[in-house]
């Protein structure tokens, strides 16, 4: 096969992705009146999916606030300007506008979304699927849409925790540094706008249903045996990290 | 006749599986339908029940094309089925009781109710006991009962069987006969058995079929297939442990 057949095959594949993705979201959309089938699930998702992620991004959020507040520190020390309302200032915006969202995704891309690719795929190969189906179940009402919905809830919340513990690390060692507490403040307030969290938040928004999607599309039509679990698994966590980088960029080209 | 099958076609992985499969099943008769390992057995059953649809061909099920239902009615009728998987398929993160009880949810019953309906299943298939136990703690023929129990707790009016008796020793292989010889007293379900073990096949079947190369190359009464000249069959009855031609096993 020459360069242009392959060529041919990936554009091929790419559409068939799309195909079955957008099946499945309607789908899930039309099951979404099955309300009976996904309350409970979806209450037991929002524990795996929100609570049991909580620490992990919690220290992550400490750690990369403490960071921003002595790298910004450091920058604007080498600058030679009046450092001391700016550090809250700057870090401000890095972790309402970047940090918090990303990293938090970023992190729970290897977390959320590999688990629900993992264990949906492992479903799909032991039969437990098909097993839903002949009981008269909707698997999709059953297994997709309570994923689907308890990221799209508990990303934002989430995201919320990473920003709090976030701000309180940087302002936290911004103080050990020798900065003082209402300098650090005031430079916090200083250019703060509603808007840099409420755009935060629409970003994990975003960012959480590229994971849980991707991780749901993945595991539902895994096949192959444990081989195939393992390559949706790892299809889904890299899929999901690239869409997070590419809605990063567009909704900073159009919100910001 | 409530079940079935016209030309039925099915292609897999790029080759044929089912070239054209006539079935009838009839009201209240447990039909074997027997066969070499691969021949498409089980993408058999999964078309009967809606979990594959066929390239060509039609499945009527009580007076109703299945495969040109939607998926909301085909749902509605699934709720007539029951199906024992080849490998049980149990769901691993819920208990034997749970797994079992997962049919009753769609019926409007109390949590009372079905706790009783669940251990009367379990106490068919002799698990009572076990309802709080994982699938993961169980054996291989354990995990067939609690399936079964699953698929007959709805007391369906058909049954579908995915090798009942396959990887059983064969203590375990001939209960697993008998409690589907008892199930049929108790709740004359119109069943169809896939497998390729004979002696299971001929100690519970009404009628039997055999599907060769993707077609029925056989149906008939046991007695007529023991009887039968045709050497794919003569070599697969054969094949068996026991022979059948002295009239060592069976019915004749
Ligand atoms: N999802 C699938 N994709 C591709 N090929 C498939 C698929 N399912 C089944 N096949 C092929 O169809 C054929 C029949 O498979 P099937 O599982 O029905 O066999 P079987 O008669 O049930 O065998 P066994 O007695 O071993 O269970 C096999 O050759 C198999 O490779
Ligand atoms: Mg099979």
């Amino acid at each position: 096969m020459g360069p242009l057949g392959h060529i041919g095959t990936y554009v091929i594949k790419f559409f068939e992705h799309m195909g079955r993705f957008g099946t499945l979201v309607l789908q899930t959309a039309r099951a979404l009146t099955d309300f009976p089938t996904y309350a409970h699930p979806t209450l037991k998702q929002m524990v795996r999916i929100g609570v049991e992620s909580l620490p992990i991004v919690l220290v992550t959020s400490t750690f990369t606030g403490m960071v921003s507040s002595l790298q910004t520190f450091y920058q604007l020390k080498s600058a030679m300007v009046p450092v001391h309302t700016m550090v809250g200032s700057a870090v401000e915006k890095m972790i309402f506008l970047e940090l918090a969202p990303s990293l938090t995704a970023l992190v729970l891309a290897g977390r959320v979304g590999a688990t629900i690719a993992a264990e949906l795929g492992t479903m799909r190969v032991t039969e437990q699927i098909d097993a839903l189906e002949t009981l008269a179940f909707n698997p999709v009402a059953y297994l997709v849409v309570p994923r689907v919905l308890a990221g799209m809830v508990m990303f934002p919340i989430l995201t919320i925790f990473s920003m709090t513990v976030g701000v309180v690390g940087a302002w936290v060692v911004s103080v050990c540094s020798g900065i003082s507490s209402a300098d650090f403040l005031y430079g916090m307030r200083l250019f703060f706008k509603p808007w840099d969290v409420y755009y935060g938040i629409i970003k994990s928004v975003f960012f959480g249903l590229s994971i849980v999607s991707v991780g749901c599309y993945e595991g539902f039509f895994a096949k192959g045996g444990a081989e195939g679990v393992g390559r949706a698994t790892t299809k889904a966590v890299v899929v999901a990290c690239l869409l997070i980088l590419m809605w990063n960029y567009i909704l900073a080209l159009i919100l910001l | 006749m409530s079940l079935v099958i016209r030309g039925l076609k099915k292609r897999l992985g790029g080759k044929p599986v089912l070239k054209g499969v006539d079935l009838e099943v009839r009201e209240g008769e447990t039909l074997v339908v027997l066969g070499r390992s691969g021949c498409g057995k089980t993408v058999l059953l999964k078309h009967i029940i809606g979990l594959m649809r066929p390239d060509e061909g039609e499945i009527w099920v009580d007076g109703r094309d299945i495969t040109k239902l939607s998926f909301k009615e085909l749902i509605e009728v699934r709720k007539q089925f029951g199906m024992v998987f080849q490998a049980s398929a149990l769901l691993d993160s819920m208990t034997v009781a749970e797994n079992v009880g997962l049919g009753l949810r769609r019926e409007k019953l109390s949590k009372d109710e079905i706790e009783r309906r669940v251990s009367e299943a379990l106490e068919m298939v002799g698990l009572e006991g076990w309802e709080e136990a994982l699938p993961a703690e169980l054996s291989g023929g354990m995990k067939k009962r609690v399936g079964l129990a699953r698929a007959i707790v709805t007391r369906p009016k058909f049954l579908l069987y995915d090798e009942p008796t396959a990887g059983l020793d064969p203590v375990m292989a001939r209960s697993i006969d008998r409690l589907i010889a008892e199930l049929r007293e108790r709740i004359f379900s119109t069943s169809v058995i896939v497998t390729h073990d004979i002696i299971s096949a001929f100690s519970v079947c009404d009628r039997l079929a055999f599907l060769h190369e993707g077609r029925i190359r056989f149906l008939g009464y046991p007695e007529e297939a023991r009887c039968s000249e045709d050497p794919v069959l003569r070599e697969f009855f054969s094949g068996g442990i026991i022979p059948w031609r002295e009239g060592a096993f069976g019915r004749g």
